[in-house]
């Protein structure tokens, strides 16, 4: 499956290497350097890049490309399901994936990526496991271990691996024990200028903290179940019982975990929360333009709308702005020709706005575009879908766990067209 | 001294400095390697890995690092083990000083410690090292702990790609491990059945339901790996689940499927479309993984949808394949990727998802792109408004190329959808007027295309186009227009003249593929209106006379030989304007992705559209289905009889009455079933009686001819006469000839059942006759001094027979077996087994005769081949079978001319016994012998009919083969024998004691088969 891994830093610097099967030569990454030099902006290296003799599979991520080497037919999902639970391992150990982080770390890097494939396919990918057999570093074990020359390896053996809940280890031990929630939604939407919607979506996730106590057996049961359109699970939940009843039954892993994501269908429904006007206007042969944008709340259910931040790319021939914030900061990238505006909280009496003038490039002809808004912003204490918790239950355990749950709608990609649609062509429909 | 103490420092410093400058600075990390601190050796490992992460050499470490390969350290050895995989293959003499210490902890009792051991030792890629390789995975095969067979199970693919020739031996390895029911051995193993031998689909038949069921349990990468080996396996074994609900296809993917169906609808029309119960436990079993949070096994299911399930099936993937869009940038890559396959046969499945298709601006190109794609595939009549507006902003993306793709993706909505065609040409205009050069130019592009597979009248837009044309700067679009003029010439009789004219003054500053199309038009021109244009032609020919390109000079000395007529070449210059004008073919605006799906969905053939290597084709639905037997496991349950016209049972009254029995699990003695010990019986009529009255019951349920009963019934007459007497048999198998055979089955310990299904008449005339033994024994007794283990005849032989192949596993052979209790005649160790083999087919059956036999050891006298049997006629067999003295089964193979089927017979404990005579003061004195460790005993609540002597021996006598010794005391019953292949004594003594209690003493040296005897004894006395 796996043959070996290379990592490509932003500047085509190979600074880690790893091999499943015999060694392959790093040269086989000039095929991939040579996309990348290629493809203009860093997304659009291709996942899949066949060379004559070995397959490149790769992904992006924290500006560092995982490039896996193949040498004969798998399931190129496989490939990058695999690579992202590689980086998520990293994350999970080192609070953050970055070229630093995994040189400084690079030994424990080794042993988990030896862990984690036999000969190219994937032995122990659950965090749980990975943590008993390999503890993550931490600034007080880091001192211990110079001291008294002690390991992060585990010194006993992974049991879990060995049984029917494989992602959950054995003898867990809290003094406190306690089990919270997080409802967690994004929604996705391209909105026109007009303000109507042409698409929105919402897709959630829960996201779970247990630390309880042994072997406890929860059930999770929602008030409006209905509303979950399509779900993918953790592999810890039964899913017989919820086709049955709708209630997530499950054994948690120990920490932290993505219990389920989520999808909910209601295409036209979608409650938007925040609406842009924004007017750009280039006048034929003058050297400025207008730049006028206000934000407002639309549907937010009584919850105020936080860390609200809008960017856009503006037309190539724009050369600088000189914007006035009604609030908060913005800034103007003149290279890359970025506008971004850290607006905060809305007031809802007070509209935050941004006005001003853009200086155009001399001789340059009109932009014939409008840019796209994207806008991210937080809700807190509200899931849009409107999905609730009804109860918690552990069963299996004597104690009593202290329980929480927490919502938070998040923009996704949120974003609002510059254009008038149906305008050029004439349609009959 | 101080000074001195100084002097050293200083040098040792310097010295310090040296090393950590010099080239070889692995120095410093050989020495840290041997040095005695545990702590120095760990870092300078540490570094050494940091070394090998950067890519750096590092092998002359070797010596000093495999030295450390048994350290106590964990951390320490794991850092080793990395080292040594990535250096064993350079360093292979060295690497072979670790070999030992891996073999040592083979043998470690610790699982994990066994498992890591075989993990590294198989990493290692020593050629030398091969066979001992190949016996550790043979080891961890059959190791207790799954965790050690899984890590086996990998090292089955290290070692095939290490050493190709041990193939043979590892797909032993791979078919037993693929019996395992470990759900963690479950997707190792069927990663090294794809790795070695992928097109073995026979060693799955037997797996197959196992697979299937195991599949949800499986850790997520082996699901993976499982289904895409299951689709191509169903894709051989079961029949095209598509033929029939054509009627649900869309009309469009109809046209695809066309030649198929009506390749097959004769077939299809005759007979109706079943589903193959295995074929729907499959796609049962993998619908629950598309809610997986691996996209992996979430794809992997769409995919064998998409491969496997009836047309209406396949959309229920839909919204699991939307949902991954939301994964991660590569994520959406290939699962886009796909959808666009699916989405070209099959708009239906995407169109209520379209606007989860809608780029944005953030999507990366080649996302953008795939999007497009699918967009267009979906497009239809009714939402094709909808794409188009969606389509005109995406025009206006400041990603060019996208841009482009656009107007090319709107161009083929335009042929697709013929309504739309002149809104999306009237638009593509407009687009001519944009300011960007590659909208325009691709435009210009489309148009074209359009143009010519829409032949009709558009002199307008070509005017546009003619006067668009000092505008556009793009050589692609300027060749194009260049192209459409002469093409259409005839339609735009002013216009063309003068384009040339332009073309000719900026001609030497054009590019190559303009100039090219420049000649072009000047030779169309000059060939429909030579008056206007002979001379611009000339000037232009001339032009390119001498151009730098010789592949202008080229064109432009053909195009003037082919046009200007001359003397020379007068016969080609007739055909010129049929060569330059001739109507040609409109180009196919078609996607990429179609045909894609040559392709298995999912690989990574599909996703670079070219056959990667290792890429396992998946083959066509076979026409007619193979076998479906093949995937019935070995274990047959035993066939309730509930289903009448089964002639093959009607020949023997006991077996159907057994199998009623056995069906019915009762308890009552005295029915109907009874018949079959009326065999035994010494009053004939009254058997008789109830023979006929069963038989002329079951004779009105059967639909069986008449004819054929009455043969039946003269066979079984015989059989019935031959079992009757111990005696009386023995002639018959003297004058027929018969031979032993010995046989074994799994047999359902049913002893205890049979009890219930003996008369009390039976009862008399076996006790009748073991006492006229014994007490013939007894007289005979004195004359013999030494105290003999004479053998006795059985005091009962149970009638109880046992499938030992079914006539639908056995195509149309059943076979059955039942224990004689007679000494064998072969060989004294060997147990006797009767067979009763039938015909059922409609054809003879040739040269039954027994094959291979396992374990191979294993002693069998089998019987003479029998050289035909006729339909429906049946034969009784006798053979031998030394089961050495335990109940393990005796597995063979019953063969016929064509087919082999692997049968086995498994004894009850009593089988494996011979009754002996002896006194009751030989009883007892050998008793003595036997006591402590030898003697097992149980006290059990009894019913209150069997405190009778009588019934005490009965059930005791079923249960095993034991003769009764004649006892002083009312209340004590002992009966005794001797194993058969060791000939140790077994004593029993069942002593009743009060009202319904009784004590079961069991004395015998083989103390395994006394208390498995116990357990049977207990078991019959306490339900008698």
């Amino acid at each position: 499956m796996i043959h070996s891994l290379f990592l490509v830093n932003s500047s085509g610097d190979i600074f880690l290497e790893k091999h499943w099967k015999s060694v392959v030569s790093r040269s086989v990454c000039d095929y991939f350097f040579e996309a990348q030099e290629r493809a203009s902006e860093p997304e659009n290296v291709p996942p899949v890049i066949p060379t004559p003799h070995h397959y490149l599979i790769s992904v992006l991520r924290h500006r560092i490309y995982f490039v896996a080497v193949i040498q004969s037919e798998v399931p190129p999902l496989f490939v990058i399901e695999f690579l992202h639970r590689v980086v998520d391992t990293f994350q999970d150990y080192f609070g953050v994936c970055t070229e630093a982080a995994i040189k400084d770390n690079v030994v424990v890097v080794y042993e988990l990526l030896e862990e984690m494939l036999d000969n190219g396919f994937p032995l122990a990918t659950e965090s749980n496991i990975l943590k008993e057999l390999i503890k993550p570093p931490t600034i007080l074990r880091t001192v211990v271990n110079t001291i008294t020359g002690s390991t992060n390896v585990g010194e006993q053996l992974p049991t879990g691996q060995l049984s029917v809940v494989p992602w959950r280890r054995t003898g867990v031990k809290y003094t406190n024990n306690e089990a919270y929630f997080d409802v967690v939604e994004e929604i996705d939407a391209i909105i026109d200028k007009s303000g109507s919607t042409i698409t929105a979506e919402i897709q959630g996730v829960i996201d779970a903290c247990v630390k309880l106590t042994g072997m406890p057996d929860l059930t999770l049961s929602f008030m409006n179940p209905r509303l979950l359109d399509d779900v993918s699970f953790h592999p810890c939940v039964r899913f017989k019982r919820w086709e049955a009843e709708r209630i997530l039954s499950f054994i948690p892993p120990d920490g932290n975990f993505r219990l389920l994501s989520y999808h909910v269908s209601c295409q036209n429904l979608v409650a938007i929360p925040v609406y842009v006007k924004h007017n750009i206007t280039f006048r034929e042969g003058s050297s400025q333009g207008r730049f006028e944008l206000t934000l407002g709340p639309k549907q937010t259910m009584g919850k105020g709308l936080e860390a609200v931040l809008i960017s856009s790319q503006l037309p190539r021939g724009v050369l600088n702005t000189n914007l006035n914030p009604s609030q908060g900061t913005y800034n103007f990238d003149p290279v890359t020709k970025l506008l971004s505006w850290d607006v905060g909280k809305i007031n809802p009496q007070k509209l935050p706005s941004l006005k001003g003038s853009m200086s155009l490039q001399a001789g340059a002809s009109k932009p014939d575009e409008n840019p796209t808004i994207n806008i991210q912003f937080k809700i807190q204490q509200s899931a849009l879908s409107g999905l609730k918790v009804n109860r918690l239950d552990m069963y299996g355990e004597k104690y009593k766990p202290f329980k929480g749950i927490k919502y938070m709608t998040k923009a996704g990609k949120f974003q609002t067209k510059g254009l008038l649609r149906g305008r050029a062509w004439d349609l009959k429909n | 001294e101080l000074t001195s103490y100084k002097s050293f420092v200083e040098q040792a410093c310097i010295v310090h400095f040296l090393i950590s400058f010099s080239p070889s600075r692995n120095e410093d990390l050989k020495e840290m390697l041997e040095s005695n601190k545990e702590s120095l050796k760990l870092e300078a490992m540490k570094r050494v890995v940091g070394l090998i992460a950067k890519g750096k050499n590092a092998s002359e470490l070797f010596p000093a690092v495999v030295k450390n390969v048994a350290s106590k350290n964990i951390e320490l050895k794991k850092l080793v083990y990395v080292y040594l995989v990535r250096y064993a293959e350079e360093q292979q003499d060295l690497a072979l000083l670790s070999i030992s210490t891996f073999q040592r902890a083979l043998k470690d009792p610790n699982q994990l410690i066994r498992a890591s051991a075989l993990r590294v030792l198989s990493s290692i890629r020593v050629p030398i090292i091969v066979p001992i390789m190949m016996l550790a995975i043979k080891e961890a095969a059959s190791d207790m702990s799954p965790y050690v067979r899984k890590t086996s199970a990998h090292a089955i693919q290290k070692l095939y790609s290490l050493d190709q020739d041990q193939k043979e031996l590892l797909i032993e390895v791979i078919e037993k491990l693929l019996k395992d029911k470990s759900t963690l051995v479950a997707g190792s193993v069927v990663m090294a059945f794809e790795e070695v031998c992928p097109d073995r689909i026979d060693l799955i038949h037997k797996n197959y339901r196992k697979l299937c069921n195991l599949l949800v349990d499986v850790e997520e990468w082996g699901q993976v790996v499982i289904i895409s080996m299951l689709t191509r396996y169903a894709r051989t074994q079961f029949t095209s689940p598509w033929k029939e609900d054509g009627v649900f296809d869309e009309h469009n993917e109809r046209a695809f499927y066309e030649s198929d169906e009506e390749k097959t609808r004769d077939e299809t029309e005759a007979k109706p479309y079943m589903m193959d119960p295995d074929h729907r436990l499959l796609l049962r079993n993998t619908k629950p993984l598309l809610q997986s949070r691996n996209t992996a096994v979430v794809m992997s299911v769409a995919q064998l949808y998409w491969h496997l399930a009836p047309k209406n099936e396949v959309s229920i993937v839909t919204k699991s394949l939307v949902r991954l869009l939301r994964s991660h940038r590569e994520v959406q890559y290939i699962v886009l990727q796909n959808i666009a396959t699916m989405s070209i046969q099959r708009k239906g499945m995407f169109e209520p998802y379209m606007k989860s298709f809608y780029v944005r601006s953030t999507d990366a190109t080649h996302i953008k792109s795939l999007k497009l794609e699918i967009l267009t595939s979906l497009a239809n009549e009714a939402n094709i408004s909808t794409i188009l507006r969606e389509f005109q902003t995406y025009v206006k993306s400041q990603d060019k190329q996208f841009a482009a793709g656009t107007i090319q993706a709107i161009g083929r909505c335009a042929t697709n959808i013929s309504e739309v065609t002149d809104t999306c040409l009237n638009g593509l205009v407009l687009l001519l007027s944009n300011r960007d050069e590659t909208v325009v130019a691709e435009s210009v592009v489309v148009i074209r295309k359009l143009l010519q597979i829409q032949p009709t009248q558009h002199s307008d837009i070509i005017k546009h186009m003619a006067k668009l044309f000092d505008n556009i700067t793009v050589p692609m679009a300027r060749a194009s227009i260049l192209w459409l003029m002469g093409e259409y010439c005839e339609r735009v009789p002013k216009i063309a003249p003068d384009v040339l004219r332009k073309m000719a003054k900026s001609f030497t500053s054009e590019e190559d593929i303009v100039k090219l199309q420049t000649v072009n038009l000047a030779a169309k021109l000059y060939l429909t209106n030579s008056k206007q244009t002979k001379l611009l032609t000339q000037y232009i020919l001339n032009l390119g006379k001498y151009d730098q390109n010789y592949d202008i000079r080229d064109r432009t000395r053909f195009i003037r030989q082919l046009i200007v007529p001359n003397d020379k070449n007068g016969a080609l210059s007739k055909y010129a304007h049929r060569i330059l004008l001739a109507p040609k073919p409109a180009p196919v605006l078609e996607s990429a992705y179609k045909d894609r799906d040559r392709y298995q969905l999912g690989t990574l053939s599909h996703t670079i559209n070219t056959k990667a290597s290792g890429y396992l084709e998946l083959s066509d639905w076979p026409a007619v289905a193979p076998d479906q037997s093949v995937r019935n496991v070995e274990v047959i349950e035993p066939t309730v009889k509930s289903k009448p016209a089964k002639s093959s049972d009607d020949k023997f009254y006991s077996d159907s009455g057994e199998e009623e029995e056995k069906g019915s699990g009762s308890s009552s003695s005295e029915d109907g079933s009874s018949s079959s010990s009326s065999e035994e019986s010494g009053s004939d009529a009254e058997s008789h009686v109830q023979k006929n009255s069963s038989q002329t019951s079951e004779e009105s349920d059967k639909s069986s001819s008449q004819s054929e009963k009455s043969s039946s019934e003269s066979d079984s007459e015989k059989k019935e006469r031959k079992t009757k007497t111990p005696l009386q048999k023995k002639t018959i198998f003297n004058e027929e000839s018969w031979t032993y055979v010995t046989k074994q089955q799994h047999t359902k310990t049913i002893f205890v059942n049979v009890i219930n299904q003996h008369s009390v008449l039976q009862t008399f005339s076996y006790s009748h006759w073991s006492t006229l033994c014994v007490s013939l024994f007894t007289q005979l007794c004195p004359l013999s001094l030494a105290f003999p283990l004479q053998l006795s005849g059985p005091a009962f032989v149970p009638e109880k027979s046992h499938d030992l192949l079914h006539r639908m596993t056995g195509k149309g052979l059943s076979a059955q077996y039942q224990f004689p209790r007679q000494p064998c005649l072969y060989q004294p160790t060997m147990v006797s087994v009767q067979i009763s083999l039938t015909n059922t087919t409609d054809h003879p059956l040739e040269q039954i005769h027994i094959g291979d036999r396992s374990p191979t050891g294993l002693n069998i006298h089998c019987f003479n081949t029998i050289e035909c049997l006729e339909p429906e006629a049946s034969v009784t067999v006798f053979m031998g079978i030394d089961f050495n003295d335990s109940t393990q089964a005796a597995n063979f193979q019953l063969c016929t001319k064509e087919d082999h089927f692997s049968v086995s017979i498994q004894p009850a404990i009593g089988e494996l016994l011979l009754p002996i005579t002896m006194t009751e003061l030989d009883f007892r004195k050998e008793q003595g012998k036997l006591l402590g460790m030898n003697e097992s005993s149980a006290t059990i609540t009894m019913a209150a009919e069997n405190m009778t002597s009588q019934p005490i021996s009965r059930p005791v006598a079923t249960v095993a083969n034991l003769g009764m010794v004649p006892s002083s005391q009312d209340n004590v019953h002992r009966f005794a024998g001797k194993t058969a292949n060791s000939g140790a004594v077994v004593l029993v003594t069942v002593e009743l004691r009060g009202e319904s209690t009784a004590l079961i003493t069991i004395n015998t040296e083989k103390s395994v088969m006394g208390s498995m005897l116990l357990r049977d004894l207990k078991l019959a006395l306490a339900q008698a």
